[in-house]
């Protein structure tokens, strides 16, 4: 069910019991590292560091099926693209042109081409579980509470949790609405014209953004009878202290692009790790 | 002993509106006092509530005068976060005011933002959680909780506040009978234990007094009419009048000719006390009725072992079979979640079933799309705000003629017809938001007419209207009805399956667990018991006046209110 998509499941093992603070840090460091580097080995050590992760923190993989399949043919059509609109550019960054085989004057394929673009891949391939466990793994209030505790403003991080715990049920309404319309003859298949659809789609998202609205009313009374905004600060049921394993998951995490960085200062001579100028080891 | 509220020649008026809401107030509520305020929509019920808990004026901006003071403070010198510490406040829709992710995070949100320390904190909220009988299911989310699961973790929510006074606002609104009642069991319990003082906001008298309460304020027009305890109210007139179902049993007496004094105690079904006179003045009564017929037509929709689940583990309909006449008015009953919403989502084409037919005039339904079905079958949401989607009355009711394509003549002609029938063609030029929530209803009901459907499926057609619009709306119901309209009505009011569906339906936990006259389904303590029902009040009144046909009791009372009240309201009009 697509309301499930967002819906926080609470397990426990290594990854779930993190605190949501540390799995945002852990998440931007690792994402630093896989964009600053062009070195394909520390992408897919990375790359299999997130896998490994994924499979430690249980989600199953019906959970993420649906991203899976988009991201999949994101990335074959982004490597198909660059190939097309630049056969080419492997050779101008490496500097060097090992001839594999030609397709005519322009579309010749490098080995050059080859390693940019695979790279290219497997770091678009790295970060995406990343973010996907950072999403899943991440009890909302939780996460609310630890970025609070970092000195976000406890207001603000209320608005992200509160977001989070009413999605589902906007989710929910608008398939409600929509049925309801389309029993009135309200296409929303592909058989009907593109610009159709997008005017029939308003037909659903007036009533809904109403009954959000009186959504909003309800919540906000609700909240400020129970003394919300009533002092500067405020305690968390869901904050959970920072553990040895946070401290440990981002020195970790820290190392990684540490190195990463120190392999393109001192090993690689640039972002790009070079094989074919000096050589493959 | 010094009055916790009170009110002194209190007034309010919105700044929104041309006229005060509430007027010359003056009322006086004791420590430890159980009150219940009742009144029909638009009283200004619901605004006294807003003034105590302060909503009014910082959320809510008007002028006060006179004064209100609730535990010896000024409430306008005050500030809304003051009074949250005197009065919690429960709102009538538990899901709307559940903000936390979980129970135990909803239950700890005021002592979060009174900064308690988290150790503390857990304590308290499992202490307070255990009373609500919510203890083991602190980690459950909104999502998987029932409505009255909801309301007890708003319950506890205030109640973790350690206030004196705990307001409920419609607490019965969305509940089903047996919770509502295990509901006003629950506070009635609170307040006996703890001490409180409770004030109630509800128009289902007979429900809140299933259990005691010291003194009924009744509402009308921004005054206060009444203020008196309930077996004194149930002597006097006054609530038909106004507007307000009078308990059921109140209503038998009176029609059996019974003058209702105070000795007898009648504010309470529990207490009432019959004398010999007055149980043959009842005997009597019953006797001068003839007895009941029914009339067959043919069949309409028929539907036939049907099956669906969501996931192969989640059964949600299992072998339902029934069939519905042509031109009945059938209600479909149940818990929620027993699958009443989804039969009626199966009928109407949105999900597909898995296993078993739905036949519409003896020919099959399946693979009709929604679109198709839709000309012989029309669903009307329970929250009209859901359904409209155009600013105009007319593009309103007009918009599925002009998604299937015909002529503006043609649906000029068809949608004044439907404005006519819905008693809404003096309004089709108008703005849809100048309506009340009762037009409102009449319009998605109109919109759906245009397309002269068979049968209209409605799902609760009355939910949190007062007597009177609940009166209106079913009526309408019952005049199209009469104009040949099959009407299946989706609801857990009892009343209404009483007073307007002679046939219905009871599904429990996806099964079928009753099929019959409504009458037959509310004596059946059976059937009652499992579906969430409760027995009407009705069929105990006869057995305290030891009828032995209590069915044909509740028969007569429901064959005498149409026949001779409703025709001489008719006359009257």
């Amino acid at each position: 069910m697509k309301t499930k998509l967002f819906d926080y499941i609470e397990r426990d093992n290594f990854v779930y019991n993190l605190s949501g603070v540390t799995k945002l840090l852990c998440f931007l460091l690792l994402s630093f590292a896989v964009m600053l580097t062009y070195d394909i080995r520390s992408v897919i050590l990375i790359l299999v560091f997130s896998f490994v992760m994924l499979h430690i923190s249980g989600i199953k993989l019906r959970q993420v099926k649906l991203m899976m399949y988009y991201t999949l043919i994101f990335l074959v059509l982004n490597f198909v693209l660059t190939y097309l609109f630049a056969p080419q550019y492997g050779v101008e960054i490496y500097g060097t042109k090992h001839l594999l085989f030609t397709f005519n004057a322009r579309y010749i394929v490098t080995q050059e081409q080859l390693l940019y673009q695979m790279t290219k891949f497997c770091k678009y391939a790295a970060v995406i579980p990343l973010g996907m466990l950072f999403l899943l793994t991440t009890n909302p209030s939780e996460f609310a509470a630890s970025l609070n505790s970092i000195g976000v403003s406890y207001k603000l991080c209320y608005a992200f949790a509160l977001t989070l715990r009413y999605f589902p049920d906007i989710i929910t309404e608008y398939h409600e609405i929509a049925l309801a319309q389309q029993s009135r003859g309200l296409d929303l298949s592909k058989k009907e014209k593109v610009t159709t659809r997008v005017s029939n789609t308003f037909h659903i998202m007036v009533p809904l953004i109403f009954s959000v609205l009186n959504r909003v009313e309800i919540i906000s009374n609700a909240m400020d009878l129970r003394g919300f905004g009533k002092n500067k600060k405020r305690t968390w049921y869901a904050r959970r202290p920072l553990k040895t394993s946070d401290i440990v998951s981002v020195s970790v995490c820290t190392a990684i692009l540490v190195g990463t960085l120190l392999m393109a200062a001192f090993v690689n001579h640039g972002r790009f790790w070079n094989p074919f100028v000096y050589g493959w080891l | 002993m010094e009055p916790i509220i009170s009110f002194e020649n209190f007034g309010f008026q919105y700044f929104s509106q041309s006229k005060p809401t509430l007027y010359d107030i003056n009322l006086k509520i004791y420590p430890g006092e159980k009150v219940l305020i009742v009144g029909p929509s638009g009283s200004g019920k619901s605004t006294l509530g807003h003034c105590l808990n302060g909503l009014i004026p910082f959320s809510y901006k008007g002028e006060i005068t006179g004064s209100l003071k609730v535990d010896g403070i000024e409430t306008k010198e005050s500030n809304i976060f003051d009074l949250s510490k005197k009065i919690g406040t429960v709102l009538q829709d538990s899901d709307g005011q559940f903000v936390g992710l979980s129970v135990g995070e909803d239950i700890a949100f005021a002592l979060e933002n009174e900064c308690m320390d988290q150790e503390h904190m857990k304590q308290t909220v499992q202490k307070v959680a255990d009373i609500v009988d919510m203890g083991h299911l602190l980690k459950a989310s909104p999502h998987e909780l029932s409505g009255g699961q909801k309301q007890r973790v708003s319950f506890a929510g205030v109640m973790v506040d350690n206030v004196d006074i705990m307001l409920f606002d419609e607490p019965l609104a969305n509940l089903d009978p047996a919770t509502g009642k295990t509901a006003i069991e629950l506070i009635d319990n609170i307040q006996r234990q703890y001490n409180k003082t409770v004030l109630i906001i509800e128009h289902r008298l007979e429900d809140v007094l299933y259990r005691h309460v010291d003194r009924v304020v009744v509402v009308s027009e921004g005054h206060i009419v009444a203020d008196m305890p309930a077996d004194q109210l149930m002597t006097t007139d006054m609530l038909p009048q106004l507007g307000i179902r009078e308990p059921l049993y109140v209503t038998a007496l009176k029609y059996a000719g019974i003058q209702v004094t105070e000795d007898m105690r009648a504010g309470q079904l529990e207490t009432l006390t019959l004398s010999e006179e007055h149980k043959q003045r009842l005997k009597e009564w019953m006797a001068a009725g003839s007895p009941h017929v029914n009339q067959e037509t043919p069949e309409i929709l028929k539907v036939d072992h049907l099956s669906f689940q969501y996931t192969k583990y989640r059964k949600i309909l299992q072998d339902v079979s029934f069939a519905i006449h042509q031109q009945e008015m059938v209600s479909i009953v149940g818990t929620n979640g027993a699958g009443k919403s989804t039969l009626a989502k199966v009928i109407c084409g949105f999900v597909n079933e898995d296993d078993g037919d739905i036949l519409f005039e003896g020919h099959s339904l399946k693979g009709q799309t929604i679109k198709e079905r839709s000309q012989v079958i029309s669903y009307v949401m329970q929250n009209p705000n859901q359904m409209i989607c155009k600013p105009m009355i007319y593009d309103e009711v007009a918009l599925g003629l002009r998604l299937h394509g015909e002529s503006e003549d043609a649906i000029k002609e068809k949608v004044e017809h439907a404005l006519k029938v819905c008693g809404l063609y003096q309004f089709r030029k108008w703005p849809v938001s100048a309506l009340s929530f009762g037009q409102k209803k009449r319009v998605t009901i109109a919109s759906m007419l245009v397309m002269n459907p068979k049968v209209l499926i409605l799902d609760e057609p009355t939910a949190g209207q007062d007597y009177r619009h609940y009166t209106e709306i079913m009526e309408f119901l019952r005049d199209l009805n009469r104009q040949g309209v099959t009407i299946i009505l989706i609801t857990h009011d009892m009343h209404l399956m009483l007073e307007y569906t002679p046939h219905a339906i009871v599904i429990n936990d996806g099964k079928k667990i009753g099929d019959g006259s409504a009458v037959d389904i509310l004596t059946n303590e059976e059937i009652t018991e499992a579906a969430s029902l409760k027995l009407t009040s009705l069929y105990t009144l006869a057995q305290m006046a030891g009828i032995k046909d209590a069915r044909g009791f509740v028969w007569h009372f429901i064959d005498y209110e149409r026949e001779v009240v409703r025709t001489d309201e008719d006359k009257a009009v």
